[in-house]
């Protein structure tokens, strides 16, 4: 009987409990493997029989000579365990008293930059692990760079192997010093730095005898305690309209998950691109109605009047617009096998929204070695760089590090569709100057059509634009 | 510091219900693949959640091996007819009328036809662009490195090597023709996290996840249930009453049943952390080759 009060305790207290997403990066060799190994192991997470299987795993094919490779638990894949690489991205959850925790581990080889993206667009975290033998080489600088580039606000410098250089405080002060140069460069604010070893577990989850020079935490304890409730963006509202819901004639709803902002019953708020004015009438969701909304709710909202809203436009409030344009400058990173293709026309999805789009115009590549400008050439697989991107559609965006949801896009190539390219608004580009339209004219009148027929061409075209085809339509 | 603060299971939520939103808005003709057990139950709950007061825009698809428990046909029909779903039940057919079945065929050959290809094609003959499944990344570990928007080509495989790159929120939709999508709105949560849902949210699961006295026989280390006569004679006489529960539910003769005494969602919970063994464990099919998951992911099994 008291367990079964002891479990009611820790399921109420587990349902209070928040969420941290975070990135491991690093080489092949730094030990992240180990580390992410060692945080499951050590937070008493991994169960019996996947320990047996790593036992077993570890005598045939193990690094680890004849201890445990916490390693060979998170290469999932057949044929990457064979090349004793982790090739792709791959999630692990572990929760401890205080936190729940979704690591994603990716790979630290430059051909695969594009999986350490996709690893980080939804961090609140980031680990860079150094080798306390090496320092700071090119690969944590590029590490550092992506880091910074997707906007993840808490760098965690986790200097590993320190028992192979005896816990020596000078190594480890001078790594700090070398990293806290590069990430102010970059401009990163909150960088905490820990001495560990990952292989005996020194500062992973409890503090280490053998660092008494150390003051700060165990990394868990970090980690477990670190805000990031605040990193999102609370002031501006937007809200990308996912899906229209209409169960019946008296109720109109828009679906969609507030990107940023908080948005109250009795709001005035704007329709974009119509700017028409109504006021929000409710916030539904399946257990009721709330009074206000905040990210990343997801609800349905319905207003006052009758306005028409399709999915991909956005609902915001009338004193706190976004850029509402087709022409902006990104950093644009390249995950595609095939060249870019300036030629090509690609479909753009953003938030909610997908549209015919080219580039206009590339200004300039980064090395994310050296983090040194190089000419704008068409970018080639994990190239990094600046570009302007013209759409055919008017888009509703701000620059990413004003607001990562709607400051972000990936590019589709209309063949393949594969994605092609992902990307960061910087800020948006003069649209009075632009020569190369990209939406065709359907001039009614001069085509002969007549009135009565306009409202049905409307229909069409309103469609058209859904998919992602717009089309002006001159009356 | 301000009040707008969600919890893990919160954040969760409003995830997975942003997914199936995006399918129902991108995809011609999705479907909820439905396997009955209480990760299903999860995301049908979430589906109901994402589009109410409306009515889930998809039907829900079971793929009946032929060979389930029959609690869960039952529990499948009850709750499809009290909560207005649409629901496609397909089998296959030819296989079964074969006489194909896992005591005779072994577990292999029982879940190629009865599952991976009587899944293939009922797909193929809806024609659905778009496939829920309930599949989480902590499950296994072929599936912790899996898309949420999962391509398949038009023979519905999958190709770890070639994965879409897959950024904020933002899922690339688009198909041709043929292709499709398999899309895992349940992909990060964990067991805890689905437990913890199910006991605050009251969500209907089949009784046999709560330990009751059931007839069983022990084979190859499993406690098998005897769900019906076709049970091999041999087994028979060694068939006893044992108290039980199952941690997951399939085709009753390949789903071993763990000695228990949980009746609450609670004591579950509380076994389930005490425990030292993972959930696939009672699962036969995941032991019958080595990264056998990952093999039948490639095939186009879930």
């Amino acid at each position: 009987m008291s367990s079964q009060l002891d479990i009611k305790a820790y399921l109420d207290a587990d349902e209070q409990k928040d969420l941290l997403r975070l990135l491991t990066a690093g080489s092949v060799d730094d030990g992240k493997s180990t580390l992410i190994g060692r945080l499951l192991f050590d937070s008493k997470k991994l169960y019996d029989d996947q320990l047996t299987a790593l036992e077993r795993d570890s005598k045939r094919v193990g690094n680890a000579g004849d201890s445990i490779d916490y390693a060979l638990l998170l290469d999932g894949l057949k044929a990457e365990r064979e090349e004793g690489i982790t090739i792709d991205v791959a999630y692990r959850y572990f929760s401890t008293n205080k936190r729940k925790f979704i690591i994603a581990d990716t790979p630290g080889h430059e051909q695969y930059t594009r999986n350490m993206i996709t690893g980080g667009s939804t961090a609140n975290l980031a680990i860079i692990l150094i080798d306390a033998r090496k320092g700071v080489i090119t690969q944590t600088r590029r590490h550092t760079f992506l880091v910074s580039l997707l906007g993840i606000k808490h760098i965690v410098l986790a200097v590993n192997k320190m028992d192979l250089v005896n816990f020596d405080k000078k190594v480890f002060d001078a790594i700090v010093n070398d990293y806290l140069m590069l990430t102010d460069h970059l401009g990163i604010e909150d960088v905490t730095c820990f001495p560990l070893s990952a292989r005996d577990g020194d500062n992973v989850v409890e503090k280490s005898e053998r660092t008494p020079w150390y003051n700060g935490p165990a990394l868990l304890d970090f980690l477990e305690t670190v805000p990031i409730h605040a990193d999102r963006n609370y002031k501006d509202f937007r809200y990308p309209v996912q899906y229209v819901l209409r169960p019946d004639l008296n109720f109109r709803g828009f679906c969609g998950k507030v990107a940023s902002g908080i948005v109250k019953v009795g709001d005035e708020v704007m329709a974009l691109p119509s700017m028409k004015k109504s006021k929000v009438k409710s916030i539904v969701t399946y257990e009721g109605e709330l009074k206000e909304a905040f990210p990343p709710q997801s609800v349905t909202i319905t207003l006052e009047d009758e306005i028409d809203i399709s999915r991909g436009e956005m609902i915001v409030h009338p004193d706190n617009l976004p850029h509402i344009g087709r022409h902006f400058t990104t950093m644009l990173v390249w995950m595609d096998e095939e060249p870019m293709d300036t030629s090509k026309q690609f479909f753009l999805k953003h938030n909610t929204n997908t549209t015919r789009a080219t580039i206009a115009a590339i200004r300039h590549r980064i090395d994310v070695n050296t983090l040194a400008r190089k000419e704008g050439e068409a970018f080639q697989l994990n190239e990094i760089g600046q570009v302007d991107i013209l759409t055919a559609k008017t888009l509703f965006f701000d620059a990413y590090t004003e607001n990562r949801q709607t400051g972000a896009f990936i590019l589709i190539d209309p063949i393949t569709n594969n994605t092609s390219a992902v990307g960061m608004i910087l800020k948006p580009l003069d649209e009075s100057a632009l020569e190369n339209d990209l939406v065709p004219v359907l001039d009614l009148n001069k085509l002969g059509i007549a009135k009565e027929h306009h409202e049905a061409i409307e229909t069409a075209v309103k469609e058209l634009a859904r998919q992602g085809l717009e089309i002006k339509i001159i009356k | 510091m301000n009040n707008y603060h969600l919890s893990h299971l919160q954040e969760l939520e409003a995830e997975s219900i942003h997914i199936i939103r995006e399918v129902a808005a991108e995809f011609e003709n999705p479907v909820m693949l439905y396997s009955i057990g209480k990760d299903s139950s999860v995301m049908v709950r979430l589906a109901e959640k994402a589009f109410a007061p409306g009515k889930v825009p998809f039907p829900l698809m079971h793929i009946d091996s032929k060979w389930k428990f029959k609690e869960m046909i039952q529990f499948r029909d009850e709750y499809a007819k009290k909560y207005g779903w649409n629901l496609i039940v397909e089998s296959n057919m030819e296989a079964f009328n074969a006489g194909v079945g896992p005591f005779t065929h072994g577990s292999k050959v029982h879940t190629d036809l009865m599952k991976t290809k009587a899944l293939l094609d009922a797909l193929n003959k809806h024609k659905f662009d778009a496939a829920f499944g309930g599949a989480r990344r902590d499950e296994e570990k072929s599936r912790a490195k899996e898309r949420i928007f999962s391509f398949r080509d038009q023979f519905q495989q999958w190709d770890p090597k070639n994965q879409r790159p897959e950024l904020w929120d933002i899922y690339n939709a688009r198909i041709h023709k043929g292709e499709s999508i398999r899309v895992f709105p349940l992909s990060n949560w964990t067991e805890l996290d689905i437990w913890q849902y199910i006991r605050l949210e009251k969500i209907p699961i089949v009784p046999l996840y709560y330990a009751k006295e059931r007839p069983c026989v022990e084979i190859d280390g499993n406690l098998i249930m005897a769900d019906d006569d076709r049970l091999p004679e041999k087994y028979r006489p060694l068939i006893k009453p044992r108290m039980v529960r199952f941690r997951t539910l399939g085709c009753w003769p390949l789903t071993g049943a763990v000695e228990s005494n949980a009746t609450t969602i609670e004591e579950i919970v509380e076994e389930m952390m005490t425990t030292t063994k993972s959930e696939r464990t009672t699962r036969v099919i995941d032991f019958d080759q080595e990264a056998s998951m990952e093999q039948k992911k490639r095939e186009g099994y879930f």
